[in-house]
């Protein structure tokens, strides 16, 4: 596992900590030097609520080195709420029942490990939406 | 600024190669094109290449290649852009000699990929990808290609069944083709069943790992007819970028680096799509096929798929694709698959594509590096 | 005095639960260890995806917690999770935590392990920080993917689970302390080596020595030194290990059925162990109404129990709706079978 590349990328994988460009106000994930909409720097940081809903998905049968041990798994192209799309996995859900549009809210999952001696990587991940709310 | 023609071609058999090295395919493809060129005086040889760190524990390629090949001492690189990466080393080579640094330079496209396990193949072509945000979430290419496909079925309201013919069209152009992996007939049924890599795209949407090398020598149009009988000329070459994530597109069904290079492309060569003869395309996966056809400008959006469906894509159809088997039949040993696309439209212009000869005076090769990222479009002239 | 009150008024802030979605039915573990013969003591239980650790499940828990808080993550001087499943032996659960919630770097993060009392130990702590003055706020963890030795009769009901608590000044509250009791003895009743996968228990020395004279001892000390008596209290909850162990503890302090009821979660969620009593609390307070009096008491084997009573404030109402109920993760239900558990739980030999 490459620890110090995911360190740095840990508010992103966690908390999906994004920017928000000062001079033209889009909100903008991963986070990036230049706004790719009005080329003004963007630094300053937003985190993003996680709230979004379903673009596209594939669920994946044959997967990368490392992340055999979770197949079949569901991954999406999530648009979240304020206005970025994020790539991910979807999580807690039947493959039959992921469509495009399905609401979705991002949780903090185990995305991959090093073997049982090394480094767990924890990332967001995006699952049906539950309602909050006392439900009796 | 000169204008510069290919004088030779030369290319392995795409395979598993299990007794050659990389070193062995790269130096079969450059001897062969040298020698088809009459062996003129190589100056420079530029390699396309984009995993041989990863799949074979060897950089410094070029000059390892060049050694190899007798040509010790002269000016060797090697380019990289992912699938790309042929043909943006022929981009370079191109530059070098139009520009009147290089009078004869070899181009050469080579990757071994049958050295490492599947997963570990599946784990480096996802270097393509974003990988802190897209290859860390174990999103694999082709799932990267089941995210477009899907999203196109869903926008275009198509079946997967619609993507057929891109698959069937070059398994049959491939029968023909000796240098292609597959010789075998793909039918419709099959297409249907196939088992799923990442749902929805199938084995069968799907190009093979495999290995090759495919090579071609180039010198300025003016000197062409020292070396070569049938020279093809280098009527326009452009490569355009876009991000490397999908989730960053402005618009995820549009290729828009496959638009921007092809726009270049066809301003170069005074030419439109309606003035190729064939389209060599990059058919990585069918979804990609339909892409590519409409950044090219062969289709409305959402519409390139109509051309598979229609036959329009077929060796006598009114744009044929994938001639000599594509990357789907041919075979796609990444980082050589641009060189392919241009030796296979300089047989083609040079009529000898035997049984899957087309009647062409202009042909475009169109090769995508990552899932668009780096898009790369090319177009040739017969000189007969 | 024997019982805790901090000198500044405490109480919870925010509570938040987690359940994880598969649940393996007791008739699956009976199907494979006994053909069938043996009955299980719960119906199913909680089982932690693939892709769950405590880790994730106490991120959850806490995220819900904060929610419900109101308060911003900048605002906690700690962040504490209490388990027994730690998915590192060393390297603290708690950072993962507090970078996930947005709480660092202002903090204290740490782990706290006393088997199934680890989470009840983190609230102690928290009381007691907030209670000093030491911090405004603090986050109590208790999260476990508990592992039980195929085929020991553990194994129908170790589950996965955590509940979270966000401790701080009793006029942010939605229930406030009125104090608390800790009461421990060395008991081995209960306990897993370094480095070993399954724990091995006691059996029947488990109930009477441990279980029974912890929780009892603890609460009813509790009680006598408040002044209160059961009919004081709206519900209690009590350590859930089975179903029976509560029911006879509750009894026996002169509890009614219908008084524990409503956190007694084990029969449909198995054994959380850290989260066990503090996923009953949850359940309580998601029904509990102002002016409401409820106890706690937790048990962890080694062995000790801790025990809390709160008093329900107004701000109970408004508070609930600020995240998932304890129930809509129990309605959020995949049924797995034997062999689907094995593979979640990594029983499976892959090496």
């Amino acid at each position: 596992m490459h620890i110090p590349r995911q360190w740095r990328t840990r508010d992103q994988r966690l908390s999906l900590m994004g920017e928000v460009c000062p001079k033209c106000g889009v909100k903008l994930f991963p986070p990036r030097d230049v706004c790719p909409e009005c080329s003004g720097p963007a630094k300053e940081p937003f985190a993003l609520s996680g709230r979004g809903a379903v673009y596209s998905y594939s669920t994946v049968y044959h997967a990368p080195e490392g992340y055999e041990s979770y197949v079949p798994y569901t991954v999406a192209l999530v648009r979240l709420e304020e206005g970025p799309m994020v790539t991910a996995q979807l999580t807690d859900v039947d493959k039959e029942q992921v469509a495009i549009g399905m609401p979705v809210e991002m949780v903090t999952r185990k995305i991959a490990e090093d073997g049982e001696d090394g480094a767990i990587l924890y990332g967001y991940k995006f699952r049906p939406a539950l309602e909050a709310g006392a439900a009796c | 600024m000169r204008q510069v023609s290919i004088i030779g071609i030369g290319q392995t058999k795409v395979d598993e190669h299990w007794d050659k090295s990389f070193r062995d395919l790269g130096v079969d493809a450059v001897l062969a094109a040298i020698q088809d060129a009459g062996s003129p005086p190589v100056e420079a040889l530029y390699l396309g290449n984009m995993l041989a760190g990863q799949l074979t524990g060897q950089e410094h390629t070029a000059a390892l290649v060049a050694d190899y090949a007798g040509y010790r001492g002269i000016e060797a690189l090697r380019v990289e852009a992912a699938c790309a990466a042929g043909s943006s080393a022929f981009r370079v080579g191109y530059m070098a000699v139009a520009s009147g640094l290089i009078d004869v330079a070899v181009v050469v496209g080579v990757e071994k990929m049958t050295d490492m396990l599947g997963n570990e193949v599946t784990a480096a072509l996802a270097s393509a990808a974003d990988a802190d945000y897209e290859v860390m979430h174990g999103v694999s290419f082709v799932a990267l290609n089941a995210l477009l496909m899907r999203r196109y079925m869903y926008e275009h309201q198509v079946e997967r069944a619609a993507f057929a013919n891109f698959a069937i069209n070059a398994h049959r152009n491939a029968m023909n083709n000796p240098n292609a992996m597959f010789h075998a007939p793909l039918s419709e049924a099959a297409f249907g069943k196939a088992r799923m890599i990442a749902d929805p795209v199938s084995l069968l949407d799907s190009a093979p790992i495999c290995d090759g090398a495919a090579a071609a020598v180039i010198c300025p149009t003016a000197r062409a007819r020292e070396f070569s009988a049938h020279p093809v000329h280098v009527r326009a070459s452009a490569v355009a970028t876009d991000s490397l994530a999908l989730h960053d597109r402005k618009d995820l069904l549009f290729l828009q680096a496959g638009r921007l290079s092809a726009q270049k492309a066809y301003a170069q060569a005074g030419a439109g799509p309606e003035d190729m003869d064939l389209f060599e395309l990059h058919d990585a996966f069918t979804i990609m096929s339909a892409l590519s056809l409409e950044a090219a400008g062969f289709a409305p959006r959402g519409q390139g798929v109509r051309l598979a469906q229609e036959g329009e894509i077929f060796l006598g159809g009114r744009i044929p694709i994938s001639t000599m088997g594509g990357l789907k039949g041919r075979g796609h040993p990444v980082g050589a698959t641009g060189m392919y696309q241009i030796v296979e439209l300089a047989q083609q212009l040079r009529g000898e594509a035997g049984k899957n000869q087309v009647d062409c005076r202009l042909g475009m090769a169109q090769n995508i590096g990552g899932s668009g990222g780096t898009i790369i479009t090319h177009i040739f002239e017969s000189a007969d | 005095m024997t019982i805790m009150k901090p000198s500044r008024e405490v109480g919870i802030a925010g509570y938040g639960a987690y359940l994880p979605r598969y649940r393996l039915p007791g008739s699956e573990v009976s199907r494979v260890w006994s053909e069938g013969e043996d009955e299980s003591p719960v119906v199913e239980k909680a089982v932690a995806g693939l892709d769950e650790d405590a880790v994730t499940m106490a991120i959850e828990a806490a995220r819900n917690a904060i929610a419900r808080a109101g308060i911003r993550p900048q605002q906690l001087r700690a962040v504490w999770v209490g388990s027994e499943s730690k998915p590192y032996a060393v390297k603290p659960s708690g950072t993962i935590v507090a970078q996930a919630i947005g709480a660092t770097p202002n903090v204290t993060a740490a782990d706290w392990e006393f088997a199934c009392k680890a989470g009840t130990e983190t609230m102690q702590a928290s009381f007691a920080l907030v209670g000093s003055g030491m911090g405004d706020y603090a986050l109590a963890i208790g999260a476990d993917t508990a592992q039980g030795r195929p085929n020991d009769a553990l194994e129908y009901t170790a589950a996965s689970g955590g509940a979270a608590y966000v401790i701080g000044p009793r006029e942010n509250s939605l229930a406030y302390l009125e104090g608390s009791y800790s009461f421990v003895s060395d008991t081995p009743d209960f306990y897993r080596r370094a480095h070993e996968h399954y724990p091995r228990h006691g059996g029947r020395f488990t109930g009477d020595p441990a279980y029974f004279h912890h929780v009892e001892g603890a609460a009813r000390h509790l009680m006598e030194e408040l002044g209160y008596t059961a009919k004081d209290y709206a519900q209690a909850v009590l350590h859930q290990p089975n179903p029976k162990f509560p029911a006879r503890a509750a009894k026996s302090l002169g509890f009614t059925p219908a008084q524990i009821e409503t956190g007694l979660l084990v029969g449909r969620v198995g054994n959380t162990y850290a989260g066990s009593s503090i996923l009953g609390l949850t359940a309580v307070l998601d029904e509990a109404s102002p002016g409401d009096r409820i106890l706690l008491v937790s048990f962890g084997s080694g062995a000790g129990s801790d025990a809390f009573s709160f008093v329900v404030t107004d701000l109970i109402t408004e508070r609930r709706r600020k995240a998932p109920a304890t129930a809509t993760y129990l309605a959020r239900r995949r049924e797995v079978d034997y062999a689907v558990y094995a593979r979640y739980r990594n029983k499976l030999l892959m090496h």
